[in-house]
């Protein structure tokens, strides 16, 4: 049973976005993506300042089966990544709402975030993909 | 309709992933690929590959009908128990399958074949049989299990009927033991000690039951395949086909061409390739970062070119390792193009680990 946490917004490629207090948002892949992927060996975030497009494809995941992409939930440009993922890739296994997650970028408009999935609503998404 | 080994109940008590593996259901993973890798090179792991075949055959002509079928050569099979690597080839060379010979007694001998080749390499198999008079008896009567790493016999041995033991406690690399329908071969596909075992499915079972109530780690063939790869040993359908001749496979070393007049099938077409392929196959270590896959574009700084065969993560080195069939005049460093980008390998000479250690 894969953990979907209340509070934090997601869209249907599998990341998850929280608002912070300084107007920056932190994004990651879910529970439910990593536990698909399997052991997560190799993650490519994206660097700092690079501008994303919403839907943009911006980081890598590699687990030992395959590689997958991770995409921009929302537009913006980004302000920090997680340097901890290049050494010790498997946090985003075991945590990925909290130590696993990616990076963090600044929203060309905050508002995009509330138009995402909510928890219940991604729920229900992967409860359909099993 | 997927078929299912004997412990596909076990697997699914285990919490398995299963997958379609060339018509069979089998387990990809139970929980951490990563774990199952790591258990067998520390301590046990145990693998469900009752989905590949054990073929006996039978008939005083059976050493004479090996030497003609398989490219290896059995002459080499002297002690009874001992075993063989070899490429079962075409005519045109192209390798129908890889496979295991064990030699049991001059009446005797047992081949392993691939799950996805089994049927095509029965039909091969008994076509060239019949001038030879030897019987082709399929063991779908039997399952397999390999038991891997450092601890493996021990924990094996122990379950093991006591004549039994003693025989597979003092059985030599590369050789097999038997009582009854028991068989135990010191072989593997992991670059460690251990066993690989054939028995009647509701035996193998319960020996399954035992070694996972002592410790040994139930693992999935995506640990099968880091380990394999790390241990420099190729995959039928991925590393090497029909397509392919031993040559351009890395299976050189598996050929035997001595003595010169031992006709076996393929040697025509495999003598004009001789120190002629256009083609070599090559072991690569990554030095950038990233994951090698396989399918990937390989290049070399003096314009030779080709593509990797197998790839991945090598849990044992963390670092990502590959196969790939170059041009033969591909020497020194190399670039693999990785979702785009051409990150830097080099050249080694395979196995990359070997009982527990990393060799490159």
């Amino acid at each position: 049973m894969s953990n979907v946490p209340a509070g934090l917004k997601y869209v249907k490629s599998h990341e998850w976005i929280k608002k912070l207090a300084d107007g920056t948002v932190v994004i990651g892949i879910t529970d439910h993506a990593q536990n698909a992927l399997g052991d997560l060996v190799f993650v490519e975030v994206p660097k700092v300042g690079r501008k994303l497009a919403a839907n943009e494809s911006c980081a890598v995941v590699e687990s030992v089966k395959a590689a997958s992409d991770v995409y921009a939930p929302i537009a913006g440009e980004v302000t920090e990544a997680n340097g901890a993922l290049n050494n010790t890739p498997e946090i985003l296994n075991s945590d990925p709402y909290e130590a696993g997650w990616m990076w963090k970028m600044k929203p060309n408009n905050i508002a995009d975030v509330d138009a995402l999935l909510d928890a219940a609503g991604y729920q229900q998404l992967i409860d359909e993909l099993n | 309709m997927l078929k299912k080994t004997a412990l596909h109940a076990e697997h699914v008590r285990l919490g398995a992933r299963l997958v379609d593996f060339a018509g069979w259901e089998m387990p990809i993973q139970y929980q951490s690929q990563l774990d199952e890798h790591h258990a067998v090179r520390a301590g046990a792991g145990m693998f469900d590959v009752a989905h590949m075949s054990a073929v006996d055959l039978h008939g005083p002509r059976t050493r004479e009908f090996l030497r003609k079928l398989l490219a290896n050569d059995v002459a080499k099979l002297t002690a009874p128990g001992k075993a063989l690597y070899s490429c079962m080839l075409r005519e045109d060379a192209g390798i129908i399958d890889d496979l295991i010979a064990y030699f049991i007694n001059e009446d005797w001998f047992r081949l392993v074949v691939n799950a996805g080749t089994t049927e095509k390499d029965l039909a091969w198999i008994s076509q060239q049989a019949a001038a030879f008079g030897v019987s082709v008896k399929y063991r779908d009567d039997l399952g397999i299990v390999a038991v891997q790493g450092p601890e493996a016999r021990d924990k094996v041995i122990k379950q093991l009927p006591s004549e039994l033991a003693a025989a597979a406690q003092a059985v030599g690399v590369f050789q097999a033991v038997y009582a009854g329908d028991w068989f135990v071969g010191r072989t593997g596909y992991t670059g460690e000690d251990g066993f690989e075992l054939m028995l009647p499915h509701a035996d193998l079972v319960k020996l399954w039951q035992k070694l996972e109530a002592d410790g040994v780690r139930a693992c999935g063939l995506g640990a099968r395949d880091t380990l394999r790869l790390e241990a420099g040993m190729n995959l039928y359908g991925q590393d090497m086909d029909e397509s392919k001749h031993p040559l351009e496979s890395g299976l050189g070393w598996t050929i035997g061409w001595d003595p010169a007049d031992r006709d076996f099938i393929g040697r025509t077409a495999l003598s004009a390739l001789r120190g002629k392929s256009p083609q070599k196959f090559v072991s690569l270590v990554l030095e950038g970062r990233g994951v090698v896959r396989a399918h990937m574009k390989v290049r070399f700084a003096n314009g030779a070119e080709g593509e990797t065969t197998s790839g991945g993560f090598a849990p044992t080195m963390k670092s990502s390792i590959a196969f790939a069939r170059v041009d033969a005049k591909a020497e020194g460093a190399c670039e693999v193009e990785i979702r785009g980008q051409w990150v830097a390998a080099k050249l080694v000479k395979a196995p990359f680990v070997r009982n527990g250690k990393v060799l490159v």
